[in-house]
């Protein structure tokens, strides 16, 4: 047995390359691992119902990444989650379980759509920066308000967010159906059309908006910010122990307020793109989920911005399988569903796995 | 060296065996991509909800028993990209070049900027309005329900006992709009004394909203009650609970309370997509703006349930006689909005088919409620 020293102080001898890599690796092996059971254990669900899990695993990868058509599918959907999942990842480093993406979403789209009619005619190099602030702007200031609830008021964030969430849909309802309404839009009340200059387009060669290109930036950023920088260490810090957080003297407060109003910031451009690169005006069709499904990939994501990417990715790829699999396996299309959570509640348990598995233990690779 | 765990053998025979399941899975689906038509229907609520959800399924049901049609069904698909990418779905796994997706929502933009990318496709839309300057491919349909509604109002008027009926409404569009205004002036028609509160839930699907609302209109009086929502079921079951008397509407829903259930205006969309289905068959087109009430079959009342007196039928069925002959009118001056404001005046006539009414912004004189 290697005695103490040798784990206390790994610039001893006996430094071996692959120590380092034991703990990385044990966050990528287990969830891959965890994902491959929950699959595995929805295929067991499918041979009880009768259906062949070979059949619906084929569907669900020719329908989500089998052909050029499924990619472009798949990454169309992905691009409101990958914001929605940052609007939960980044909180969640602090502690904080914020849940009411949707109403940022909502808001911002809103936003940004008044915004955009506002300004009519003006070009895109100004109008669109400034409609995307407008829908941020909104997003910040609604899980902010959360972020600051919680740390000036004590209320728990999760319930004030979820709750704030009803109440952005409510208000975006109330706007698109009243003030901001376009007389025009009479059987599905929206504001009104967005001029073409102030629509964002799809990238050269594929029918996805640019929204995809800048969420991405936008999850690498994230990632740094997070892993890379003294604030990013300062939120980590304060995610593990308040106290000790406070005691070091760090602006807990601010932290908090910082990072719940940069998730709603993404939430809102969420909203943004949703307006101007898919919809063409807000209207109740914001309300489309994507701020839980954020929910969702931020947890199957381990809070990771980085891996906010793979996850929402896959997530996008089985919504797009779903009508698939509906229409050729006859199965409901509560299916996906069940195999999201299927995959959500495996996950959730591998928590308790990390730690237990010797090979991921890095004084296991310093001995000599 | 050890032997390794699995053979050669028995790894060529799982191989083989693999690539045999896969051939064979892939298969059918070329097979059925070859068939004569492809008709795909996208529905935005569950199929079996009671109302008009199911009402398209049921056309879409229909459909299936034309000999050399196959049909592709989705059900739950949001008014966002995933209807686009359903539709193209549907058009390159499947092979469709029919498609009904029938949610007012899909129309614009989804539906008017994906027909010009496959101009061998044609897409039919549900109550959406087309004009010449939208896609040729593309058409809209939908029927004039709010006399079936009329009806169902005349059947109300002879029923209720309070001189008060109730409406659960979604949004205060002009689709729903007109069918309070039509449920109440065919009360009327029975009994000028009688007035009709609406409530608002908000939104297409709100069970619980939906609940609550029928429960206020029978608190306040209220003894037939009719809804206009996605899924009338909850109100249905609701009002009956409560012993008040009920109007459907969508498809039929007798089926929760025989004996509350007066009659219903139902869509009759199996003869309208058998009818759009053939067209297509024959090397047809179809018109690119279709509208039918009553008269051409799009839409059709639930028979008479046994709670109707033998004067509430003598009304029903002549007036609905007269709705047969087409063109009947129900909105005609002078007429006064809740307000007290003139909105017809005298003299001035809106026959079913008049497109001015697929903008009503008003709600009629006796009608609780208000548009906003």
């Amino acid at each position: 047995m290697a005695d103490q020293a040798v784990v206390m102080a790994p610039r001893a001898r006996g430094r071996d390359w692959r120590a380092p890599l034991a703990r990385r690796a044990e966050g990528i092996v287990i969830p891959i691992g965890a994902s491959a059971v929950g699959l595995a254990f929805f295929g067991l669900i499918l041979l009880a119902m009768g259906k062949s899990p070979v059949e619906f695993y084929q569907l669900v990868f020719k329908a989500g990444f089998g052909t050029a058509f499924s990619w472009q599918n798949t990454l169309s959907r992905a691009t409101p989650l990958l914001f929605a999942g940052l609007c939960v990842a980044l909180p969640a480093r602090l502690g904080l379980v914020v849940i009411g993406g949707e109403g940022a979403i909502c808001l911002g789209g809103t936003a940004a759509a008044a915004l955009g009619v506002a300004l009519g005619h003006a070009p895109s190099v100004i109008g669109l920066p400034l409609m995307a602030a407008a829908g941020a702007l909104a997003g910040a200031v609604w899980i902010g308000a959360v972020g600051a609830l919680r740390h000036w008021r004590g209320v728990n964030e999760t319930i004030s967010s979820l709750l704030m969430a009803y109440i952005g849909i409510a208000l975006m309802n109330q706007l698109v159906e009243g003030p901001l309404r376009d007389p025009a839009s009479l059987n599905k009340p929206s504001t009104a059309p967005l001029p073409p200059a102030l629509r964002v387009g799809d990238i050269p060669g594929m029918d996805v908006h640019w929204g995809l290109i800048v969420a991405l930036v936008a999850c690498v950023l994230c990632w740094v910010l997070m892993e890379r920088t003294t604030i990013g260490f300062a939120a980590r810090i304060a995610g593990d122990n308040v106290r000790a957080a406070q005691v070091q003297g760090l602006p807990v407060g601010r932290l908090i307020l910082g990072f719940t109003a940069l998730g709603g910031a993404f939430a809102g451009i969420a909203g943004f793109f949703e307006v101007t690169a898919v919809q063409g005006a807000a209207n109740a069709s914001l309300a489309a989920g994507y701020g839980y499904t954020g929910i969702l990939i931020a947890f199957l994501a381990r809070q990771n911005p980085l891996a906010v990417i793979p996850v929402a990715l896959l997530l996008a790829g089985f919504e797009a399988s779903s009508g698939l699999v509906q229409r050729h396996m006859d199965l409901p299309d509560a299916t996906i569903l069940v195999l999201k959570a299927v995959v959500f509640v495996v996950i959730l348990v591998s928590d308790t796995l990390y730690g237990r598995f010797r090979i991921f233990t890095p004084s296991r690779w310093s001995q000599p | 060296m050890s032997r390794s765990p699995i053979s050669r053998r028995s790894f060529l025979t799982a191989s083989a065996g693999l690539a045999g399941a896969t051939a064979l899975s892939s298969l059918p689906l070329a097979a059925r991509a070859a068939g004569k038509l492809t008709v795909g229907f996208i529905y935005v609520g569950a199929r079996d909800d009671y109302g008009y959800n199911q009402s398209h399924a049921e056309g879409a049901a229909a459909v299936k028993k034309i000999p050399g049609v196959k049909v592709v069904e989705q059900e739950k698909v949001p008014e966002t990209v995933a209807v686009t990418k359903t539709m193209e779905s549907m058009i390159n796994f499947d092979g469709a070049t029919l498609l009904f997706p029938t949610s007012f929502g899909y129309f614009d933009p989804f539906i008017l900027q994906l027909a010009p990318k496959y101009k061998d496709v044609r897409f039919e839309h549900c109550g959406g309005l087309w004009t010449p300057k939208d896609p040729r491919n593309v058409g809209s349909y939908f029927g004039y329900i709010d006399m079936a509604v009329y009806l169902n109002g005349i059947c109300a008027g002879h029923a209720t006992k309070t001189k008060k009926i109730g409406f659960v409404a979604a949004k205060p569009i002009p689709q729903v709009l007109e069918n309070i205004n039509c449920f109440l002036l065919g009360a009327r028609a029975v009994d000028p004394s009688i007035t009709c509160q609406v409530i608002f839930t908000g939104d297409w699907s709100m069970p619980v909203k939906e609940a609550e609302a029928t429960n206020s209109l029978c608190d306040a009086g209220c003894d037939v009650i009719t809804a206009h929502v996605d899924g009338p079921k909850v109100v249905m079951q609701t009002a009956a609970g409560r012993g008040a008397f009920i109007c459907g509407y969508h498809a039929n829903q007798s089926a929760l309370a025989p004996d509350k259930y007066l009659t219903g205006a139902e869509w009759n969309w199996g003869k309208v997509y058998t009818d759009f289905v053939e067209t297509t068959l024959k090397g047809g087109t179809i018109d690119n703006f279709v509208r039918g009430g009553l008269k051409e079959g799009f839409v059709k009342m639930s028979p008479l349930g046994p709670a109707n007196s033998d004067a509430a039928r003598k009304q029903f069925e002549a007036v609905k006689v007269e709705i047969m002959k087409g063109d009947y009118v129900v909105f005609k001056g002078p007429m006064k909005d809740n307000k007290g404001k003139e909105i017809i005046p005298a003299g001035k006539a809106y026959p079913e088919t008049d497109v001015a009414l697929e903008s009503m912004n008003y709600l009629v004189e006796g009608v609780i409620g208000s548009t906003s």
